[in-house]
């Protein structure tokens, strides 16, 4: 519920853009400065300060337990608000019209608001929970909520008195307020005026990094309140927007709060969504506060919104926002004083909210403190916390920028968020078209018929019934499949299913196995296909009785009636040539070349897999594992290996035929690791002693690729190739490459050319590799250009996986490639599969992406697929969809086990479907849709230029937005950036995704470099692209050394480092410890082991092992990192000042960046300044 | 006619040559006439224990286009110190060395009884002798031990400073690096792809490097050897070594499913083999030795296909123009064959299996390259195994009975122009004045090269007459022919042996006597059979026959006397009496006769008979038959039918078989038990008798011959009755059948009724 809300909430958000030239919300100049806004702060500041101390307190108090969630949210929300909603909400005048809705419906929303807030923050994380309610509000509010509307509007200026309205009221009252008076009220306030949105949302940021974190605490304590207050601050500036806003929270948390009003008025947009069920618990009490609360902390999710409260502060209030401003300020104006300029003076008034914020963040412990004060800290606070500096600091600010980095929307607020409200209770899939929590929360998931989303991540929960919704909203409907996922050891693995000799009991028509949505009619005898509808006789060893609800008997005993994954053992005729497979095989196939000899790899490599043989994947509790292994060297002739038990030697055997390649032996190629266990070893041990005078330089490839499908073919089974290659392969063989590298066509319409590959060879080698079910992992060892596009090219469709290691070194790469490759050997994975996802009638699988090939449009083959693989689907439209049947996905994937048992794993989703765009984009999830669109992106530069690529994905956004922003968020002024609370994240990780290296590449960057991301990202899973776009930036310094935890990370921008901090960033295939000039020595000893900071040496690969607590802790994080994430991270010392920093700060992606990235706040403005034209 | 037994004889032994007339006709057109043409069989390196070679190099007529060596014949001007050519007549300084030659101080080459001479040259670095093994690994797994274990033996009876390489096959080529320490080391080559010389030296990294990046010092020769060591070691320092690894020897590891033959690569393993040599030790004495278990299967060269289904071709499918690979086959062995002679290189193929092996495709390897040729049913006999044992078989000077890379020039008086030879030899196709434009055999060149030749390696070699008849050779003239054979000894050294013969000239109707007294019937009827061989491998079985009938009845024509159209009255001399015989034999032989014989056994045969000497090539057409019995000391007696009584041992020598035969009776008695009574020893000493014969034989014969034990009425008597001339038969038995004997159930005609139609055709005034 809370979750729907906040989208709405989101909407308001629309910013008071004051910075923001382009999206310098003309509104805030002018309607800020408009009579109406302010007379609409004037009105809201007079409900608000009534609200604030006098209802908002008290009412709010007793809503504590909501409260605390609302404070968090209302921080969120403000927070989120500024981002969300953005910057162009600013404006005062929505926010002014919004402030008396908002007081009005602050009421109310106040309740809503709590549910906002606390559905902002929850929302992000669950939305499920109270869905029901917060849709209804939701929906009302905008578009019902005409009835609503009046009432909210009348109410809205009494709202504050009156805040106890219920909580649909109150959700009315939201609604209405957005719509209504709102309208245009309304949503300002949720969004702020964009000038003050600026000024705000960075509050709002500040607060909602500060205040997940605050809240949380906050929501034990009454603390929240004081959040709010904060956020109220900022809001605040907005002069009474804020306030109000403030206020409602307060009053929510703060007994004492009037201002929550003037939350209402913010959030009210915002807060109908939220209006959810929790608030109407929250509302209660303190109904009005609670909403009001609610609305602030909603809007703010969304609409960054903190502006709301500017806006409305900004256009009536201007002035006290300023010197709300000033008192937070200090901080944020630092950044903000481009935005400054821009910024009317309202903005710049905003911002000095803003930059409190700021300094309320950075004192987000002082919420704890901000609560007590809430009512006047708002206000307060930011003077009492920030306010020395900030004060002082803001005006000097103001005139560099316009936007306060913190008053945007931060994504580390929104995972914080996510991570407290939905992390601590398991996600049950029972529910449709629930949202699952963040990539980025540890949650459990309890599988109640719907597949877990470790397995399935949709883009949006809620599926627009037309096709006609869909083309207006332009939000991609995909679902990201990870069908052979790790679970966590709590979570159980799919059940496995015999359905007997028969097979799997399927549909007639579409095939579509047994699943919980199945319908069992005429007692049981028959099913109904919930995807085609036809009716299928029930086999008669299937049969079951059906009891009163029309459930059969043996539900609960039965996985695929119950559960959304399991498995079905396949039968003969799911097996390639009615044969059940061989157990799969492993080859090993090392590049013997003088490079390879020459830095080690090689002898490397033969150590490692005298140990590695052993841990080779089983299946369930078998003995030994199934697969046979294979060795093959090769330069620019390929040698395998004889290693039959029975022989006291191995026998190498020469293939020089490269052209026409061939495998030279088949008994004893493929062997049992433990039968051959001592010709094995005898094996690795000459390898290096062999090659070990080799002049040899040149190599071939594909003739490698063509050995190892040949001997597979040879050996009738489905498996791997490990190949370790070193250079590019230009011996005169198949597949011979030059070098074509070319870094002037980077930005020409031929940089296409540099991810394609140079010879269609590799393509129909793939499609071989794919029909026989060979599998084949790279690990490249470059010193130099090789081609990784090409060379990919059969990796990737054949699901394997690449690694890279550039200017491979033994001392440094070591670990990081053992680690890899251990890694790589001992995963699960399926082999020879294949994959199809069925869908209820209405959509249908159209596109696909990720490691795969596929023959015909709907089937996704891979000759393996492991546990890290996942494919992203995109759905269309066919038809229409109906609310209430929903949307069905089924995924089968067929494949061989590691121990050669065919089986099928199937997935089941439901989703729900709408017809009101506000559900759609209340149910999105911004980390999938990033997801899809990088792949998509990524695919993209394969056919166009980049350029092109580039101006789709933004205007592929900015017209997501601006849809949301024209159908469901409540009408505000064109100026305010009003952004959904699921997607106010949208922008910034758009934005890293424009900045990657693939579609912007930096002057250090290879072609290869380039190649290889792309193919990486291509099969990605959610998480994976969540911390590569966003790298996570932790504070090693802060960390606490006396608990398990991880310090609360950054955000992404130099301005967040401190000197004397030292840094940990990742984004999954790199580490950076990034260390600054003034670091405590102490540190530096505790941490290197050397005196000063100039001793370190950035040469290491690895931390030194000392025994300190701190160094303890610093590796237990890394090694914390490492466990999570699919591939061992290059870990790379940087020092400050140093040259290396240069590589750290292209990973600081909320700046602009030397390449030409834009920085986050400017990139913000420019996509509001998209939306506004496509408004326009 | 003794004296010329006795000069026939003599020659024979001196110089290892028989001609068939020993007295030339003097014109073309007499020669003609003479039906068989002038020809001789020359054994170029006939053992001779009297014959030491000497140590300088032959001198030579300075005539380019002459080259022949000074021999006895030349006329010799001692005081002036020049010798004439006796074949160009170009007068030649002798070379300073020879300063001191006088009347009473010659040099060997001018004496009379050295008309044979070998002299040692000392020229080019010598390399040591190769032997590569190319080994089939499709076997039974019984087989392959054996085969394993006469490889592993045959490693000890190798000079030990000889390289030996080893290749294996089955359906993929193996090529066995002998040089690594520890772990075995082998190139692989797919079965089905044929691949140049170049490809597969580049791909056995036996390609000379890319030298010129090191300017300076040239490594390139201590690299070369190097480089081929890797597949050909000295045997005395990878004995062990190679021991171990035909040891570990594997059966070919490809399943085989049911109904399949296994896939055999033999055309590209030999392809392969001869890449290898040829890249490494071109023009070196080298010998792959082909060891294989069945039919080529896939590949180029394949014989057949994998079905068990479809039947290895036969002499029937042959006929219908059914035999699908065989032309595509035969074509790739000839040029690998080809390639194999050009280099000086010979391939042995010892093929044991009891179903063909694709013989007939790949003889060419064998005959073009003078390697031998060896069948057997399996590698698990003592035939194949002495065979393989004796082809290291010393000479009584303790020297390898073989030897390579020869080229035989013939130089001929003007009066003769040289036709071909037929052997197992290729043309060097050398033009000159002396070759003749019609050709009999491999013509068109006055020399061959001879891969691998022993002591009994014997070519035919035709001439034609070409003095017109109009210009009549003085009375006493003589014709000469020299043969040139430099070769490789096996000791490595370089040698050259010349043979100078002369004849005289004699007119053909004045002393047309002459002509005929000096007809050697024996080499006459080898030299026939040679050719008739020679086309029955191109021509249809029933032409060639024809064609000898025809040459036969008109040398009776010529040379016997009768009147005409009375059969009654027609004789013959003395010097042509068996000839009609031999012929007779001839026709009935395997050589020309395909019934009953698959494709690969006529193979095989014909590559015996077109390379030995007079005596075994005798004993190929007309088997020897001897018999045992207690009338009297052994004896030989008549091929027919007549001869298999009951109460003798019979013993015949077909050259490839052995056959000892009991009589009813003997068998009876054996059954018996009478040789285990005291009182019965003589029966004892006669049954063993026989036994003690064919073990001599047995000892000497190269291949060894398939030695049959049988009696009266055993199936294996059927090698006997088929040889024997069929006198009585179930048709003719009471007519002829007084005498006791054998009958035979045939329709093939007997000797007696051949020579009554030979007769009435000869007299006949009708042809």
């Amino acid at each position: 519920m809370s979750v729907n809300q906040q989208a709405h909430a989101g909407p308001p958000y629309g910013q008071p853009q004051p910075g923001y030239q382009g999206y310098q919300q003309p509104a805030y100049g002018g309607q800020p400065l408009p009579g109406v806004p302010q007379s609409q702060y004037g009105a809201y500041n007079g409900p608000m300060p009534g609200y604030q101390q006098p209802v908002p307190p008290q009412g709010y108090f007793p809503s504590l337990g909501f409260p605390s969630k609302g404070s968090p949210v209302s921080l969120n929300s403000d927070t989120s608000s500024l981002a969300p909603n953005f910057i162009g909400s600013l404006r005062a005048p929505p926010t002014s019209g919004a402030p008396p809705p908002a007081s009005g419906a602050s009421l109310p929303s106040g309740h809503l608001a709590y549910s906002q807030f606390g559905h902002g923050d929850v929302q992000n994380g669950i939305p499920a929970s109270a869905a029901p309610m917060q849709r209804p509000p939701a929906s009302q509010p905008f578009l019902p909520g005409s009835a609503p509307t009046p009432v909210s509007q009348t109410s809205t200026f009494q709202q504050y008195g009156p805040p106890p309205a219920g909580v649909q009221q109150l959700s009315n009252h939201m609604a209405g307020m957005t719509l209504g008076s709102a309208t245009a009220a309304a949503p300002p306030p949720a969004g702020l005026g964009y000038g003050p949105p600026t000024s705000v949302p960075p509050v709002s940021g500040s607060f909602s990094a500060t205040a997940s974190g605050l809240y949380t605490p906050y929501t034990a304590s009454q603390g929240p309140p004081p959040t709010s207050v904060s956020q109220g601050l900022p809001l605040a500036q907005p002069p009474f927007p804020g306030q109000p806003v403030s206020t409602q929270r307060l009053p929510a948390q703060v007994p004492g709060f009037a201002p929550p009003p003037s939350s209402t008025g913010i959030g009210p947009s915002s807060y109908p969504p939220a209006t959810g069920a929790p608030r109407p618990p929250t509302m209660p009490g303190p109904p009005l506060p609670g909403q009001t609360v609610a609305g602030p902390p909603a809007s703010q999710p969304n609409h960054v919104s903190s502006p709301p409260p500017p806006s409305a502060m900004s256009g009536p209030h201007p002035a006290p926002p300023v010197s709300g401003l000033h008192g937070p300020p200090p901080p944020t104006h630092p950044p903000q004083p481009g935005y400054q300029m821009q910024q009317n003076g309202s903005f710049g008034q905003v911002r000095g909210p803003q930059p409190n914020y700021g300094g309320a963040y950075p004192g987000t412990p002082n919420y704890g403190s901000q609560p007590g004060p809430p009512p006047p800290p708002k206000r307060l606070d930011p003077d009492s916390i920030p306010s020395p500096q900030l004060n002082e600091l803001p005006p000097q600010q103001k005139p560099r920028h316009r936007i306060d980095p913190d008053a945007i929307p931060s994504p580390i607020q929104v995972i914080e968020d996510d991570r407290s409200n939905r992390g601590s209770e398991p996600f049950v899939t029972g529910v449709r078209g629930q949202v699952p929590p963040l990539v980025t929360t540890n949650f459990l998931v309890r599988d109640q018929g719907n597949a877990s989303p470790r397995y399935i991540r949709c883009t949006s929960y809620n599926i627009p019934c037309t096709s006609d919704m869909a083309k207006q909203s332009q939000v991609p409907l995909a679902a990201v499949i990870k069908p052979l996922a790790t679970l966590p050891p709590e979570e159980t693995l799919p059940y496995l299913v015999d359905h007997g000799e028969s097979g799997p009991v399927r549909c007639n028509r579409c095939k579509a196995y047994m699943c919980p949505f199945m319908q069992f009619i005429e007692g049981g005898r028959r099913f109904q296909c919930c995807f085609c509808s036809c009716v299928t006789e029930v086999p008669p060893h299937y049969f079951q009785h059906l009891d009163h609800t029309g459930k059969r008997v043996d539900f609960y005993d039965r996985p695929e009636l119950s559960l959304g994954s399991y498995e079905f053992l396949a039968t003969v005729d799911y097996c390639k040539n009615n044969k059940f497979p061989s157990p799969p095989a492993f080859i090993f196939m090392i590049d013997v070349s003088y490079n390879a000899v020459k830095s080690g790899l090689v002898r490397l490599i033969c150590e490692e897999l005298k140990s590695l043989l052993d841990y080779l994947p089983r299946e369930g509790n078998m003995e030994e594992s199934a697969i046979r292994v294979g060795f093959v060297t090769y330069n620019k002739v390929l040698h395998f290996y004889n290693v039959k038990s029975s022989l006291a030697q191995p026998q190498m055997m020469v293939v020089s035929d490269v052209a026409d390649m061939f495998v030279p032996l088949l008994d004893g190629f493929l062997v049992n690791v433990n039968e051959s266990r001592t010709v094995i070893a005898s094996l690795l041990d000459q390898i290096p002693e062999m090659f070990a005078d080799t002049r040899e330089t040149e190599t071939v490839f594909a003739p490698v690729i063509q050995a190892g499908l040949e001997a597979l073919k040879a050996a009738e089974c489905a498996g791997k190739l490990f190949i370790f290659h070193t250079s590019l392969p230009i011996a005169e063989a198949p597949g011979k490459l030059k070098n074509r590298d070319d870094k002037k066509l980077i930005n020409t319409d031929k940089e296409k050319t540099l991810f394609q590959p140079q010879t269609s060879f590799y393509n129909n080698l793939a499609k071989d590799c794919v029909a026989q079910g060979c599998c084949v992992d790279l690990f490249l060892f470059p010193n130099q250009y090789l081609d990784v596009a090409t060379l990919g090219v059969v990796t990737h469709q054949t699901g394997g996986s690449i690694y890279k290691y550039a200017y491979f070194q033994l001392e440094t790469d070591q670990d990081r490639f053992l680690n890899d490759l251990r890694r790589d050997v001992q995963k699960e994975v399926g082999f020879d599969a294949v994959m199809r996802v069925r869908t209820s009638t209405g959509i249908r699988a159209t596109d696909f992406f990720g490691a795969f090939y596929m023959s015909n449009t709907t089937d996704v083959e891979m000759a393996g697929l492991d546990c890290d693989k996942t494919i992203t689907v995109e759905f269309k439209h066919d038809d229409k969809l109906s609310e209430d049947s929903g949307a069905l996905l089924q995924c089968a994937l067929l494949y061989t086990s590691c121990a050669g048992q065919r089986r099928l794993r199937i997935h089941n989703l439901s989703l729900n479907c709408c017809t009101q765009l506000a559900d759609l984009y209340r149910n999105c999830e911004t980390d999938t849709l990033i997801n899809y669109l990088a792949k998509y992106a990524y695919r993209g530069v394969l056919s166009s230029p980049v350029k092109t690529v580039r101006d789709a994905l933004i205007n592929q956004c900015a017209q997501i937005l601006a849809c949301y922003r024209k159908n469901c968020a409540s009408p505000s002024s064109a100026g305010q950036l009003i952004l959904p609370e699921c997607m106010k994240l949208l922008p910034v990780y758009l934005n890293c995704v424009l900045k990657s290296d693939v579609l912007q590449p930096g002057l250090e960057v290879t072609t290869d470099d380039r190649a290889y991301i792309r193919q990486l990202v291509t099969s990605m899973d959610v998480a994976e692209t969540n911390v590569f776009f966003y790298p996570r930036l932790l504070p090693l310094t802060k960390a606490d050394v006396d608990s398990d935890s991880l310090p609360a990370a950054i955000r992404n921008s130099e301005e967040r480092l401190s000197k004397g901090d030292i840094y940990l960033l990742e984004n999954g295939l790199n580490i950076f410890v990034w260390v600054g000039v003034n670091v405590q020595q102490g540190l530096i000893q505790n941490l290197f082991g050397v005196s000063s900071f100039s001793q370190i040496s950035n040469a290491l690969s690895t931390l030194p092992v000392l025994e300190n607590p701190f160094s303890k802790k610093v590796r237990s994080i890394i090694d914390m990192l490492q466990v999570q994430r699919s591939r061992y991270m290059k870990l790379i010392i940087v020092k400050q000042e140093d040259k290396l920093e240069m590589l750290f700060k292209h990973f600081l992606v909320e700046d602009k960046s030397l390449s030409g990235g834009a920085s986050y706040v400017d990139f913000l403005c420019h996509m509001h300044k998209e939306i506004r034209q496509l408004l326009s | 006619m003794a004296t010329y037994l006795e000069f026939i004889q003599q020659n024979e032994e001196r110089d290892g040559v028989r001609f068939s007339w020993n007295v030339w006709p003097s014109s073309r057109l007499e020669a003609t006439r003479m039906v068989v043409p002038l020809a001789c069989l020359l054994t170029p390196l006939k053992e001779r224990l009297d014959l030491p070679p000497v140590q300088y190099e032959p001198v030579l007529c300075s005539r380019p286009t002459c080259k022949a060596v000074l021999n006895p014949l030349c006329q010799v001007d001692y005081r002036a110190k020049l010798w004439a050519c006796n074949f160009c007549f170009q007068r030649n300084q002798f070379p300073p060395a020879y300063a001191g030659i006088s009347e009473v101080n010659q040099p060997a080459e001018l004496m009379p009884q050295f008309s044979t001479i070998e002299y040692i040259v000392q020229r080019g670095p010598q390399t040591p002798l190769i032997f590569l093994y190319v080994i089939d690994t499709c076997l039974e797994e019984e087989d392959l031990q054996a085969l394993k274990e006469s490889l592993q033996m045959s490693l000890s009876l190798l000079p030990a400073d000889a390289l030996v390489g080893l290749i294996t096959f089955g359906r993929m080529v193996q090529v066995h690096e002998l040089s690594c320490e520890g772990i075995s080391k082998s190139y692989v080559f797919r079965g089905t792809k044929d691949l140049t010389a170049k490809q597969i030296q580049d791909m056995l990294g036996l390609s000379k490097p890319a030298a010129p990046i090191q300017q300076g010092r040239p490594l390139q020769a201590p690299e070369q050897p190097v480089i081929s060591s890797r597949f050909l070691q000295p045997v005395h320092t990878i004995d062990m070594n190679l021991t171990d690894l035909l040891g570990e020897l594997q059966r070919d590891p490809w399943p085989v499913t049911q109904g399949k033959r296994p896939l055999r690569s033999t055309g590209v393993a030999l392809s392969i083999a001869v890449g290898l040599l040829e890249g490494t030790f071109p023009n070196t004495g080298a010998r792959i030795m082909l060891f294989t278990g069945g039919p080529p299967t896939q590949g180029p060269g394949m014989v057949v296909g994998d079905e068990l289904k479809t039947p290895i071709r036969s002499w029937h499918d042959i006929e219908k123009d059914n035999a699908r690979f065989m032309k595509k086959a035969t074509k790739h062995y000839e040029t690998l064959a080809n390639r194999t002679a050009a280099n000086g290189h010979c391939i042995d193929i010892y093929a044991c299996a009891l179903d063909q092996t694709g013989l007939l495709e790949m003889k060419c390897c064998a005959n073009l390259t003078g390697g031998h040729m060896v069948m057997g049913d399996s590698f698990n006999t003592s035939l194949f195994k002495q065979t393989f044992q004796r082809v290291f078989n010393k000479g009584f000077n303790g020297e390898f009975r073989m030897a390579f890379g020869a080229s035989l020039d013939v130089k001929t008086s003007r009066e003769l122009k040289i036709a071909g030879a037929i052997g197992p030899c290729v043309s060097l196709n050398a033009k000159g004045p002396c070759v003749s434009e019609n050709e009999l055999g491999i013509g068109g060149t006055s020399q061959w090269k001879i891969c691998s030749l022993d002591p009994s390696t014997t070519l035919a070699i035709y001439f034609e007459v070409v003095n017109q008849h109009n210009a009549p050779v003085p009375q006493g003239g003589r014709g000469a022919v020299q043969f040139v054979t430099q070769y490789q000894h096996s000791s490595t050294q370089k040698r050259i042996r010349v043979t100078t013969i002369a004849r005289n000239w004699a007119d053909a109707q004045s002393q047309l006597q002459h002509i005929e007294a000096a007809f050697d019937q024996e080499a006459a009827a080898v030299l026939m059979a040679r050719l008739g061989v020679y086309r029955a491998e191109s021509e249809e079985g029933p032409d060639v026959l024809r064609w000898l009938d025809r040459q036969l009845i008109r040398l009776c024509q010529k040379f016997g006397q009768y009147n005409k159209d009375d059969p009654n009255s027609f004789r013959l001399s003395e010097s042509f009496s068996l000839y009609p015989q031999f012929m007779f034999h001839l026709r009935r032989s395997p050589f020309l006769q395909v019934f009953n014989n698959s494709p690969d056994e006529s193979s095989y045969y014909r590559h015996h008979f077109a390379r030995q000497d007079l005596t075994q090539s005798l004993i190929m057409i007309q088997p020897i038959l001897y018999a045992y019995s207690f009338h009297g000391p052994p004896e030989p007696v008549l091929l027919d039918s007549s001869s298999i009584l009951p109460d003798r041992i019979l013993l015949m020598d077909t050259f490839f078989q052995i056959v000892i035969y009991l009589g009813e009776t003997i068998a009876q008695w054996q059954k018996a038990g009478y040789q285990d009574m005291p009182e019965y020893e003589n029966f004892k000493h006669l049954l063993q008798a026989p036994l003690d014969d064919a073990q001599e034989i047995l000892q000497t014969r190269f291949p060894m011959p398939r030695y049959i034990h049988t009696e009266h009425g055993g199936s294996q008597a059927r090698f006997l009755l088929s040889k024997v001339n069929p006198s009585q038969t179930h048709n003719n038995l009471y007519a002829w059948g007084q005498e006791s004997g054998a009958p035979i159930l045939t329709d093939d005609v007997s000797l007696q009724v051949f020579m009554d139609h030979l007769k009435k055709l000869a007299v006949s005034s009708a042809s």
